[in-house]
Order: C-alpha cells, then structure tokens, then sequence
C-alpha cells in the first residue's frame, strides 16, 4: 500500500529522503572507516603484548610536556640490573638498545638495518621466536658472544637461496656467526619488524658503546599481577635513583593500555563528531519528510475520507501514512548503507586497509532511518487520521 | 424494524450562529425496504444521510440501527458500524485511483481483519455479481463510469451490509448507464438488501417502492409506490 503511494511520486520521494541519504552516507563511511581502522591498530597493538610494562624515559601519551621528558636521565643497563635482581613478579625481563647499521654478507649490502642488542628473554617480551635455528641464549648473553638472530626480510636480503645458519654477515665492521631467523611478522604501524639483526646486548654494548639509554621490557606470565607488577617496578626504579617520596617519577612505565586508550580517546572524538553532521542531516531530512507527509496527506484527503467511510478506524490511517514516512526514510537509509560502506572502504582501500560487513552498521543505518521516519511521520499521520469523513470526501 | 430515528434534530454551527438542518425528524425503515429520499439543494437530504450512514453524529433525538443504538458513538465505533452496516455508492463513485478494481473492493475486508485469501475471493465473487469478472485487475481510469460505478457497488456489497446508501449514484452517468446501474439495485433489492438512493431526479426515484421528501430540514412526505 505504502509502495503504490510513493511509486506514483518517484523523483519526489527520492528528493525527500536525500537528506536522510546523506545523514546515513556520512555515518556509515565513517563507521565502516573506524572499523577498519580498529582492526589494523588493535591487531597491531596485540604486537605489544597486553602483559608487558614499559620501562622508558617517554612516555607514550601524555604529549604537551616534552621538554620536561627530555631532561629526564636515560635509562640505565644498572637500572635493568637492578630489575633483575629485585623483581619478584617479573617472569621475562629484556633490556634493549637500538641502533641503525649498514649490514653486509659478501657482495650483498644493506643500509639503515635495526641492530637491536637484547637478551634471550627478548622472545617472550616481544613475541618473536625463530623459524630457523635458535634464539639467543643465555650463554650468548653472558658471554658476549658475536652471534645474531635475523629478521625474516634482512635474512631474505642478504642471503637470497642460501642457507644462513653458520654464515657470518658484518653489521659495520664487525662479524657476527648467523644462528636463527625469525617468523616473518609483518609490519608495526608501517615499519616492516622483519628487518632488523638481533645480537646480544653485552656484545652491542662492547662495540657501540655502553652510554645509550635503554628500554627495559617486562613480560609477566599472570596479566592479572600485571598492575602489581608495575607498582613493584616503580618502586625499584624509585629507589635505585633515590627520587623522595611525594616527587613524581622521571621515568615511564608504558603499557599497550597506553596506546589504546589514546586511540580510543581519538576515534571517540571522531564518533562524536560525525554523530552530529549526521545528525544535522538526518534532522533536516526528517524535516523533509515530515513536509512532504504533510503534502501527502493533503493531496490525499480525498482517499483519507474513503477509507474512513468504508470502515478505516484512525489507528489504520495512523499506521498507513506512518508506514509510508519509514518506508521513505528506510530507502534512504538502504541507499546510504550501501554508498557508505563503500564509501568506507574506499577510504580504507587509499590506506591499504579493508573491512568486513558490519552488522552494527546496517543497525545503526536502519536504527536511525527509521526513527527519523516515525518522528517525521508521526505529525502528518496524526493530522490524517483525525481528518472528518465528510468533508474529506467532499474534498476537492 | 431495521431503521429507527426518533426525534432527530441536526444543528451546525458556523461560528457564533446556529443552522438547523435537520428538524424533529421521526422515520423507520424496515429490513429490504426500497427507498428514495428527494428533496431540493438545502433540504437537509445530505444531512440525514450522512446521518444514516454513520459517517455524522445527531445533535438530539435517537438513531438505532439494527437494534444497536448508534446516537452517540465515538469516531472509531462509528467506523467499526460503517464498515459492518453500511455500504456506500456515491455519486463520484470515490474509488482509489492507483489501486485495480479488485484492491478497491475488497478494502473495506482490509479494515476487518479478513485474511489476503478471503479477501480476494470475496472480491472476485462481488465483482462477477456486478459483471465485472474480466476486469478486475483494470485501475479506475482503464474503466468506463458505468464499470467505476459497478466496482462502487461490488465495494459496497463485499460485507453483506444492513444498509445500501447511494448518493446520487447516475448523478454522473449517462441515462443509458444510469439505467444499467439502477437495474443492478433493483435486483439487490430483489435479493433481499435494504436499498436507500438520494436523488433528487424523478425517474430514479420511480424505480424505488417508497418515496422520502425533505423540505427545509423536515420530511414533508412519505409516499410507498
């Protein structure tokens, strides 16, 4: 019944539910955008480990204050020791430094490689474990002894067909023996983490130096200690650097929480942002359709009061004419799904990036269509069903 | 006795004045009576039909139909009475525009709840009996007056009403299709169904068995053939 109605006034209707169309559009390509998104970052932040704490100079949110971090003392390999000793929570402790070399096996050579010095529990701190050969050992560790672990694309660079398991590559000038490469692991918000050389932190400390400031990494097995865990950490930090109490820290214990709160934060300011241009345009569209009932019910007084005559009660003109302002405002919501989502997908194809169907979305479009179509419609609706019989039949 | 109005006066107000339309009318009707009500422009005809017809209520006196005292009832009751008691003809025939002969008739099934089945069979039938059974899925305006106003008349009889209340029903046809449509009530009639026509033209009113004039509000006569 609502579809002969408004088959009868295509272009009108279509006009009339643009508004709608649009609020929809713009909230689904946003939403379906969002969703891709969050499935990259947390995938990627699952990278970090939900059970390892961060003991950094930086932190990782908190922007704004950065000189303050900046004059904060590097973190020190005796802070890592004193970790060590005295944590009672910790189940994986792994010191890193880090540095950018040029690394070479024969004629092959390769620039700008991560060189990262570490330890053997740097495999569970960080979820990487070798694919061929071995990880580092504490033999290594202890010993200093030049061997390295390779990522899966500087293994692939540099030794092509050839088997490295024994080879010796140089990073600068300096020989290391080949014992491991690691799964392949992708890439961490654009850097790809299987370029880099892995080689025990003494060994690195002993040709670069040991003045670099150091990122101490804490895995526990327990997530739910993790809390304690960090309280226990602050307080060995605390008291090896003799910071008073009520003085704040001038260190960071980071966390992935950290990072998707921050992101949270973000897309929350996003949500709320797009909500109201949707909004506005549902809210103008909603406006549309209720002038356009209003049209309607005018143009059709004259079938207002047949119905009525042959027995229409005013719930059935009710439900008739509000039906008709859903089924509007549903089309446009139908239509604005669809372009949304792909919509959205373009964005997420410009970054690389793709997205399943969301029944959320389709939801939230529908959700929103067709209540913005109830409160158009209700006015009109009401108005028809109240019309007399008489003088709508004598209508001309 | 399947008509009863007692009394019935039926004022309108146009803002502060009061125009009487209807004066102290008493009238009964009996079940598959034949009635014509005539009376010139202002007479009050229109009135009481819309007051027959449920589609207005008096200002006093008492209107029972069928035994059910319908003087009073709010808009819905009075729909619920419409649609059970009464089938209208009117003179502009009043048929959906957009929708085919057999949706138009069977309408007024919609608004009782009958079943989609039902409804179209029903439909159908009435549509045969007004000879129409190879139209029906023809919209009002691939039909000619006559056929519109058969259809009007197969949607009047779909719920085997009380009541056939006809407005001018050959007020837009052609004497010739005027006469086909009044045969068609003569054997309604015939049938065994209570048939009221307002007209205000003679040769219709002779078809009928009885004869209501109004003159200013009241029924001046009342004539059976």
């Amino acid at each position: 019944m609502a579809w002969t109605a408004l088959k009868a006034h295509k272009l009108r209707s279509l006009l009339t539910t643009l508004g709608i169309l649009i609020g929809v559009t713009t909230i689904i390509t946003i939403w379906t955008t969002i969703e891709g998104l969050n499935q990259y970052v947390y995938g990627q932040l699952s990278n970090i480990g939900a059970s390892t704490l961060y003991i950094q100079k930086w932190p990782w949110s908190g922007g704004g204050e950065w000189w303050k971090y900046r004059n904060r003392k590097d973190i020190t390999y005796k802070e890592y020791e004193a970790v060590e000793k005295y944590s009672t929570l910790a189940d994986y402790i792994s010191p890193q430094v880090i540095s950018v070399k040029t690394v070479s096996y024969k004629n092959n050579k390769y620039e700008n490689v991560i060189i990262n010095g570490t330890n053997d529990d740097y495999s569970e701190t960080s979820n990487v474990y070798p694919d061929i050969g071995r990880f580092l050992t504490e033999l290594d560790v202890n010993n200093n002894v030049p061997v390295c672990v390779l990522g899966s694309e500087t293994a692939e660079n540099l030794f092509k067909d050839e088997n490295p398991i024994g080879r010796r590559i140089k990073i600068g000038s300096d020989k290391y023996r080949v014992v491991g490469i690691l799964e392949k692991k992708g890439s961490f918000f654009g850097q790809s983490m299987d370029n880099q050389v892995i080689v025990p932190i003494g060994t690195f400390r002993r040709v670069y130096g040991g003045h670099r400031g150091l990122t101490i990494a804490v895995k526990t097995a327990h997530p739910e200690l993790l809390e304690e865990m960090k309280e226990e950490l602050r307080g060995i930090m605390r008291r090896d650097r003799k910071i008073k109490p009520g003085k704040e820290d001038d260190f960071s214990l980071n966390q992935m929480d950290m990072l998707s709160d921050m992101y949270a934060q973000l897309t929350t300011t996003l949500f709320a942002i797009v909500f109201v241009i949707g909004g506005i345009s549902l809210l103008v569209g909603g406006i549309g359709i209720m002038n356009i009932m209003l049209v309607s019910v005018t143009e059709r007084t004259r079938e207002i009061g047949i119905r009525k005559a042959i027995g229409a009660k005013r719930k059935n003109i009710l439900r008739q004419f509000l039906i008709e302002a859903v089924v509007i405002s549903s089309v446009g919501g139908f239509i604005g799904i669809i372009i949304g989502y792909f919509g959205g997908m373009a964005v997420l194809a410009q970054m690389d990036l793709t997205t399943g169907v969301s029944i959320t979305s389709i939801a939230i479009g529908f959700g929103f269509s067709s209540t913005v179509g109830v409160l158009a419609g209700f006015y009109p609706a009401f108005k028809a069903s109240k019309l007399n019989p008489i003088e709508s039949l004598r209508y001309e | 006795m399947l008509i009863q109005i007692k009394q019935l006066n039926k004022t309108y107000k146009l803002g502060e004045i009061e125009v009487p339309a209807l004066k102290e009318a008493d009238l009964s009707i009996e079940k598959n009576e034949y009635v014509a009500i005539m009376g010139p422009s202002g007479s009050g005809k229109s009135t009481l039909m819309n007051i027959l017809g449920c589609l207005d209520v008096l200002t006093d006196g008492e209107y029972i139909l069928n035994d059910q005292n319908v003087s009073s009832l709010s808009d819905d009751e009075l729909a619920d009475i419409r649609n059970k008691e009464i089938g209208f003809v009117f003179q502009t025939f009043n048929l959906l525009p957009r929708a085919n002969a057999l949706h138009n008739v069977e309408l007024p099934l919609i608004y009782n709840g009958t079943p989609r089945v039902k409804r179209h069979e029903l439909a159908k039938q009435a549509l045969e009996r007004v000879g129409l059974g190879d139209r029906v899925h023809h919209k009002p305006n691939e039909l000619s007056g006559g056929q519109r106003q058969r259809v009007a008349i197969a949607r009047a009889l779909i719920n085997n009403p009380s009541i056939i209340l006809a407005d001018e029903p050959t007020g837009n046809l052609d004497s010739k299709i005027g006469e086909e449509i009044m045969e068609i009530f003569e054997e309604l009639s015939k049938a065994g169904n209570t048939i009221i026509i307002v007209t205000h033209e003679e040769y219709i009113a002779k078809h009928c068995k009885r004869i209501i004039r109004l003159l200013d509000g009241k029924i001046v006569s009342d004539v059976r053939n």
